[in-house]
């Protein structure tokens, strides 16, 4: 610990942290402009400057390591003056556009100028102009307006791990840009907006579409992945107009990846927003009554185990609780599952299903396996922690199965489940790894649990980590890289219609047993519509509704309070920040009403009963521990390959957004600039 | 000086010669291992040198492939400094001193007949394509003012008649004798040196 002053207030600070964090942590603030607590420093803002005692000069805190007995002075006259003469310079060359800035009202420059700035230009000459630079569909560039803190360029090469900005020239020239002005290829761009604290790099999508004061802000969850990034709904009105990151160490950090930002223009494009009915093969508006009418009419006429249920990718736990007390207690049936595949699943034990190691875990981690899973594009959030733990840790990162590029190096080892065998029985070089690794950790993708040999392979890396006491109780590095919002919440419920690999369901549908199908927001539709009658429930006109005879319009994740559990386990709630377009309505008062239809009786009151009764059986599920974790399983060598991933286009939403449609033309169209090895 | 502009007209492809080859291994060899990419700015004069006088986009991203760099950390170490060529400067590219000394002891008479031999305008071409002339701050040889310097060699004690000599040699692709154009060895006093009488090569 080291003891200094800062303005003659004694603190006591850790060893290696610089003097701009030794005074934040004494209280004062610091104004900075290049400095980022994620990033690298530079040091070239010159913004923070303090005095300390014995120095002549004025000394730029960011770059400054604190030492013992420093006497810090943040508020002196010489320290002002100081700061007011960066500002000046900084705004030399900053052109007054507030006004038609999109960053303005939430722009460090414009905050800062405030207590800095002085009220009138000294500057007569001309202002540099600099050309608008082409960074991709994401990101608007008005380069003039740039103070050259490097934030974006450090942004991109540390964190996102694509060096492809850049500063050209120099002096009064220097641009930023990218290798001749190509767009970035990174799914984390769009961070470098939230980064600029000035108005140069603005978000494409949003330009001229609102003022930050005009916005009601929601702090919620997103669903584009599984791993439930902490995010901030800005709407105006009933339009969800732009989406930002919030800081949730645990989880994401401070990013978010492109799709969540950008999907929700999707939110208002293909919505559902009046209940239909097919008729001869056209879909007529209708009201609820008789949407209701005709689906329980088609109830009452079938039974009950020729009713089946399949729910979505972005469902929340609410509704996903609901429907399962609809289909035992309302219709009697036990046909509802929520895998729209084929997909190996043993919810015995929670640590099953989950991303032990945790995402924080990553960081501590000296030795990373692949199995069957490109996390770049089934979790960016988790590759980017990856990627962090590598130039932490230089962790060695192993993938069976050649995957692209994942930002980062790693071995590639050859895509059999052969592989596999060796690596659990002891025979491979990267058993020894495991082995001789504090910390290590193996993420099995969705790719591989499809599998006819999944559970082989889960149940021998369980028993080969045990054996090696990498399961313990302070570290588990098993792990399972759930690609969808809703998949660990649907299991924490118990949403599975059999265990193992095979789904029930979709077996039934592939045998045609079913009269009846409900598809509640499902629209990854892996299997053939014979001649069921399908009831679509869900907020776009996708695949899902196209099939369907009847579509009941349900709200999106921004439209209704509901909690979903993230890869890890961690249970979140996403708050309502809209409200349903039209006629549409919350997913559960859907279920509820059409309860109350069939039997005169609804399920639940209201949503705190819901709630509560879900809560409760979560409670009661997770401590009833059964330990029957053997299934007949055999070795099988198959091939691992990887499922191919749309990345932009992964889910409803995204696919109804016109800024996704784009960023999928750019990157289909984008060859890499960066260096090709 | 704003910043430097790329040539619309691009070669498709760059490869170090055999012989530029024996060079960069030479030059790779100074640095330690995992810091090959220090040679970058080495590596992009030899790549100018060969290329005559200027570096094409081809010969960056070949050199950023060599030393396993993005791209774009070429770009900007090739667009910070002024002395790498970024557009073409022609076989022989004079640049004249033009900074106090040089201008007190003539340097713009220099200037006037560039502008009549080989283009009205610095930085660009002349009609055969062979050449071009700038204008450049201290090149440090202003004992000898005024001078310029063609390609590697230092032509110095100018005067008009001088410089219209050499500029039609250049043209004509003889390569004039470098060094002082009025007897001088290196910058000896003119009437032979007074001091260090002991010294051969002083």
């Amino acid at each position: 610990m080291l003891k200094l002053k800062v303005n003659e207030i004694d603190i006591e600070i850790e060893e290696g942290l610089t003097v701009l964090q030794a005074c934040e942590q004494a209280g004062f603030e610091i104004p900075r402009f290049c400095y980022h607590e994620k990033l690298s420093i530079a040091g070239n803002c010159r913004m923070c400057l303090v005095e300390i005692e014995k120095s002549p000069k004025p000394i730029a805190s960011c770059a400054m390591p604190a030492t013992e007995g420093m006497n810090i002075k943040t508020n002196t006259s010489k320290v002002e003056k100081a700061r007011k003469g960066v500002m000046e310079f900084l705004l030399a060359n900053h052109p007054l556009d507030c006004p038609v800035c999109d960053q303005g009202g939430e722009c460090d420059l414009q905050d800062q100028s405030m207590f800095y700035g002085i009220d009138k230009s000294r500057y007569k000459e001309n202002k540099r102009y600099v050309p608008e630079k082409y960074m991709g569909p994401l990101i608007k560039t008005q380069m003039t307006r740039c103070i050259h803190c490097t934030r974006c360029i450090r942004f991109a090469t540390e964190v996102a791990g694509v060096p492809e900005l850049g500063a050209i020239g120099r002096g009064e020239d220097m641009q930023i840009t990218t290798y001749l002005e190509k767009s970035m290829e990174s799914e984390l761009s769009a961070n470098v907006i939230d980064l600029c604290p000035v108005g140069a790099l603005t978000s494409k999508p949003y330009v001229f579409e609102a003022r930050p004061w005009e916005l009601k802000k929601t702090e919620t969850i997103d669903v584009m992945d599984a791993v439930g990034s902490n995010i901030r709904v800005d709407t105006y009105g009933w339009e969800v107009k732009r989406i930002l990151p919030r800081i949730n160490e645990d989880i994401n950090e401070e990013w978010i990846s492109d799709k969540s930002r950008y999907a929700c223009d999707g939110l208002q494009n293909q919505r559902l927003d009046t209940p239909y009915i097919k008729k001869d093969g056209i879909f007529k508006k209708s009201s609820w009554e008789e949407a209701y009418e005709i689906i329980s009419k088609k109830i009452y006429s079938t039974s009950s185990d020729e009713i089946a249920g399949l729910t979505g990718d972005l469902t929340n736990m609410e509704t996903l609780f609901i429907t399962k007390d609809f289909f035992s207690k309302t219709i009697k049936s036990s046909n509802l599952d929520s895998r729209a595949e084929h997909l190996f699943v043993n919810n015995d034990e929670r640590s099953n299903y989950l991303f032990n190691s945790k995402i924080n875990g990553i960081e501590e981690s000296d030795f990373i396996l692949l199995i069957g899973s490109n996390p770049r594009y089934e979790a960016t959030m988790v590759n980017a922690r990856i990627r962090k733990s590598y130039l932490k840790n230089n962790t060695e990162v192993f993938s069976i199965g050649d995957v692209g590029n994942l930002t980062y190096p790693y071995n590639v080892l050859k895509n059999t489940t052969e592989i596999i065998k060796e690596i659990v029985e002891d025979k491979h070089e990267v058993s020894k790894k495991i082995k001789n690794s504090k910390k290590p950790i193996i993420i099995i993708g969705q790719s591989l649990l499809k599998l006819d040999s999944a559970n082989y392979v889960i149940e021998k890396i369980k028993e080969f980590l045990k054996k090696n006491n990498k399961i313990n109780t302070d570290w588990n590095a098993f792990n399972i890289l759930s690609n969808n919002a809703s998949t660990v919440g649907s299991y924490d419920l118990n949403i599975l219609s059999s265990k193992g690999k095979n789904n029930k369901v979709l077996k039934g549908i592939e045998h045609k047993k079913f009269k009846i199908l409900f598809l509640l927001g499902l629209d990854e539709i892996h299997f053939k519509k014979n001649n069921e009658f399908i009831v679509y429930m869900g907020s776009h006109g996708d695949k899902g509704a196209e099939i369907s005879d009847v579509i009941l319009p349900g709200a999106a994740y921004t439209e209704q309070d509901g909690f979903f559990t993230n890869l890890e386990g961690k249970i979140q709630k996403a708050y309502k920040a809209s409200y349903p377009p039209g006629e549409a309505k919350e997913d559960w008062v859907i279920i509820n009403e059409l309860a109350s239809k069939i039997k005169s009786k609804e399920l639940y009151k209201n949503k705190d009963e819901l709630e509560k009764s879900m809560m409760n059986y979560l409670k009661i599920t997770s401590s009833e521990k059964n330990n029957n974790n053997f299934e007949n399983f055999n070795f099988v060598n198959e091939k691992i390959n990887l499922n191919e991933i749309d990345y932009y286009y992964s889910n409803v939403i995204a696919r109804s957004s016109k800024t996704m449609s784009r960023c999928r033309q750019e990157k289909i169209k984008f060859k890499d600039t960066g260096t090709e090895v | 000086m704003s910043i430097k502009k790329i040539s619309k007209e691009q070669p498709e492809n760059f490869n170090f010669s055999e012989e530029n080859l024996k060079i960069t291994e030479k030059i790779l060899s100074n640095y330690p291992n995992d810091k090959k990419q220090s040679a970058v700015m080495a590596l992009l004069y030899l790549a100018q040198r060969q290329n005559d006088n200027w570096i094409p986009l081809a010969a960056m991203k070949h050199i950023a492939k060599f030393l396993n760099m993005p791209y774009i950390k070429v770009f900007e170490v090739a667009t910070f400094y002024s002395m790498y060529n970024l557009t073409p400067v022609g076989k022989h590219f004079i640049q004249i001193c033009t900074t106090t000394p040089c201008m007190l002891r003539g340097a713009y008479k220099l200037v006037d007949i560039c502008k009549r031999k080989i283009s009205e305008e610095q930085n660009t071409l002349s009609k055969d394509k062979n050449c071009s002339w700038t204008e450049v701050e201290c090149l440090g040889a202003c004992v000898n003012a005024p001078m310029m310097q063609i390609n590697d060699d230092y032509y110095e004690d100018l005067d008009e008649k001088m410089t219209e000599k050499i500029i039609d040699q250049i043209l004509s692709d003889i390569k004039p004798k470098p060094g002082s154009y009025r007897g001088r060895i290196n910058t000896e006093p003119e009437n032979n040196r007074q001091t260090l009488m002991d010294l051969k090569n002083a």
